[in-house]
């Protein structure tokens, strides 16, 4: 009897344990979920910024036509892109027109006194930081998962049940993978 | 992330059964020595009370009390639009489920803490003087130590860990006092049992040993454990911003900032980023500290070269202090990753004493809710929330503008 009590209880025990491990596992791809859908939220706050960006220097910066068309031309792009390579290579090419403002921004001493632009610098400043932090975040994320998964014994469960690990994100062009400088 | 919880969680437990074993004992011993053998369950059970009570009126009312003990007001986004953000950057870089509510606390010193029992129910203050005096990279580096507290539970644990040693030093105390005052009642003890005299007389000079003792010990404890979670944040504050430096040189400032907080105390001086009590800068590792020596924090902050995962801060660690304690615990160290620092967002900036005093001014205004108003004639008004008239006279170019 008692053998037989010793037995249930440990069968109780690896299976509490069980769980909890299958528990931590979902908790981990959700969290890898989460961070990748917060990625798209920060580049949606991007795309919705630039209209009232380039509509607060249009007036300033007269002679930068090229620059500002440049930006929208890359917005609309990356509203419009729907492929995930698409995604990303639009993306990125709004980051680079974006990094080109600034720089062309120092020119314009009255811009810089604006109190509405410098608003939407620290708006746009802060856009570009979310979205790398977003990106940063997602690969903790799928970083902590994958370790999850290839480690012992929950990589017993996470065969089982299939759970399979996720990619990191990779910044294919090279200049993209430096910070955008801000200047002000 | 979780498995780092984890760790400090079994490290946190472990404490706890420290401190309470200690609380229990006291409790016993002093039982025991007011009321003879039989009165030792009493004494556990005056100890359990003591400590239940505390912990409960903590729990339930602990941001609130350390909000309104610091003078913190609440504040939103227009007031501080920066702030603003780069908490909700860290919230970000961190994965908390919601963002902390934000405090500031109108007063010049240089200071930032954190607080609320889980997560998704924080709180990060900072000083007016913080705001005025670091730029982006530095107040992101401060924001980014406080939300590790938050990501650690380290708030949770501190408050609790006081609240056992409150516990300790109220029960050692209350003993000692009743000792001096009531040492005759004892006596009455040793006159009814003769035999038990003996005996007696050993419990008590057990129990004021005890009595000297538990309080230094535990706070002893409670300091060791507070100074590396405070390494910990760090640590973690670097991996969140990828960029030591802005921490680093953000608490340069805080330790050459010659403005002490008002508001401080004792009780809370624990959840401050630096020890807002003591002067700073000190280079002696000081036992009865909450906080870590403010120069080697920078000092290990700034040598960390190759990268600013966990194990090169471990590294750095190492290499400034010259021992090898561990800091972060080993699943952070296992962690295979290789994260590069990344290069600084702005140009350090020094603004003037007279800009630093004029950004302080408008961000106490500001709080405090007063209204800016921009004259044609490049004159900023700022109008106070009880001015309720419609119009307003420019005091230089004395053109009356209409309140919208």
């Amino acid at each position: 009897m008692s053998a037989f009590l010793f037995f249930v209880i440990v069968i109780a025990a690896i299976a509490f344990y069980a769980v909890s491990i299958y528990n931590s596992l979902v908790r981990l791809r959700n969290q890898v979920k989460n961070a990748w859908s917060q990625i798209d939220v920060q580049l949606k706050r991007r795309h919705n910024l630039i209209p009232n960006l380039i509509e607060t220097v249009k007036g300033y910066m007269t002679h930068e036509r090229d620059t500002l068309e440049n930006i929208t031309k890359a917005r609309s792009a990356a509203v419009d892109a729907s492929s995930i390579a698409d995604k990303s290579k639009a993306e990125s090419q709004l980051s680079g027109a974006l990094g080109k403002f600034n720089l062309v921004v120092e020119n314009y001493p009255d811009l810089k006194a604006n109190q509405n632009f410098l608003s939407l610098q620290e708006e746009l400043t802060s856009t570009e930081n979310k979205i790398s932090f977003a990106r940063q975040s997602y690969n903790d994320q799928v970083l902590f998962y994958n370790n999850k998964i290839e480690m012992f014994p929950s990589n017993l469960l996470a065969g089982m049940y299939s759970f399979i690990k996720e990619e990191f994100f990779e910044i294919e062009i090279e200049e993209e993978r430096e910070v955008p400088k801000v200047k002000f | 992330m979780w498995e780092l919880i984890q760790a400090n969680r079994r490290k946190s437990i472990l404490i706890f059964i420290t401190m309470g074993i200690i609380l229990i004992l006291l409790g016993y011993f002093f039982g025991v020595a007011f009321l003879g053998t039989e009165g030792g369950v009493f004494g556990i059970f005056i100890a359990l009370i003591l400590w239940g009570i505390l912990s409960l009126v903590s729990y339930f009312s602990g941001s609130k009390i350390i909000l309104s003990i610091s003078n913190a007001k609440e504040v939103t986004k227009e007031v501080h639009p920066q702030l603003f953000n780069i908490v909700e950057e860290m919230t970000i870089a961190a994965n908390l489920p919601k963002m902390p509510r934000i405090f500031i606390i109108n007063d010049q010193a240089l200071n930032a803490f954190a607080t609320g029992r889980k997560p998704a129910d924080s709180v990060v203050a900072v000083t007016a003087g913080l705001l005025s005096q670091l730029n982006r990279d530095e107040l992101q580096g401060v924001i980014a130590h406080e939300i590790s507290h938050i990501v650690n539970r380290d708030i949770l644990f501190m408050t609790f860990a006081g609240i056992m040693l409150g516990a300790i030093v109220i029960m050692s105390e209350v003993f000692l006092r009743g000792y001096w005052i009531g040492g005759s009642s004892l006596n009455r003890y040793k006159n009814k049992s003769s035999g038990g005299g003996n005996a007696q007389a050993a419990i008590m000079i057990a129990s004021l040993i005890l009595a000297i003792l538990a309080p230094i010990l535990t706070r002893l404890l409670y300091f060791a454990i507070s100074r590396k979670r405070e390494y910990l944040a760090d640590a973690n504050g670097a991996r969140l911003t990828r960029y030591p430096e802005g921490l680093a040189s953000a608490l340069e400032k805080l330790s050459q900032s010659s403005f002490n907080l008002r508001s401080a105390n004792k009780a809370i001086a624990g959840l401050y980023i630096v020890n807002p009590l003591k002067k700073t800068g000190m280079k002696i590792s000081d036992l009865s500290s909450t906080h870590p020596p403010i120069s080697e924090r920078i000092k290990i902050l700034r040598s960390m070269m190759h990268g600013v995962n966990f194990a090169d801060y471990q590294n750095s660690y190492d290499k400034i202090k010259g021992t090898s304690e561990t800091i972060i615990p080993a699943s952070g160290l296992n962690l295979s990753e290789n994260i590069a620092i990344r290069s600084e967002l702005e140009p350090i900036h020094n603004l003037t004493k007279k800009e630093t005093q004029r950004k302080l001014g408008d961000i106490v205004m500001n709080v405090n809710k007063y209204k800016f108003y921009n004259c044609n004639c490049g004159v900023t008004i700022k109008i106070p929330p009880t001015y309720k008239a419609d119009k307003i006279t420019c005091p230089r170019c004395g053109e009356v503008n209409l309140r919208d």
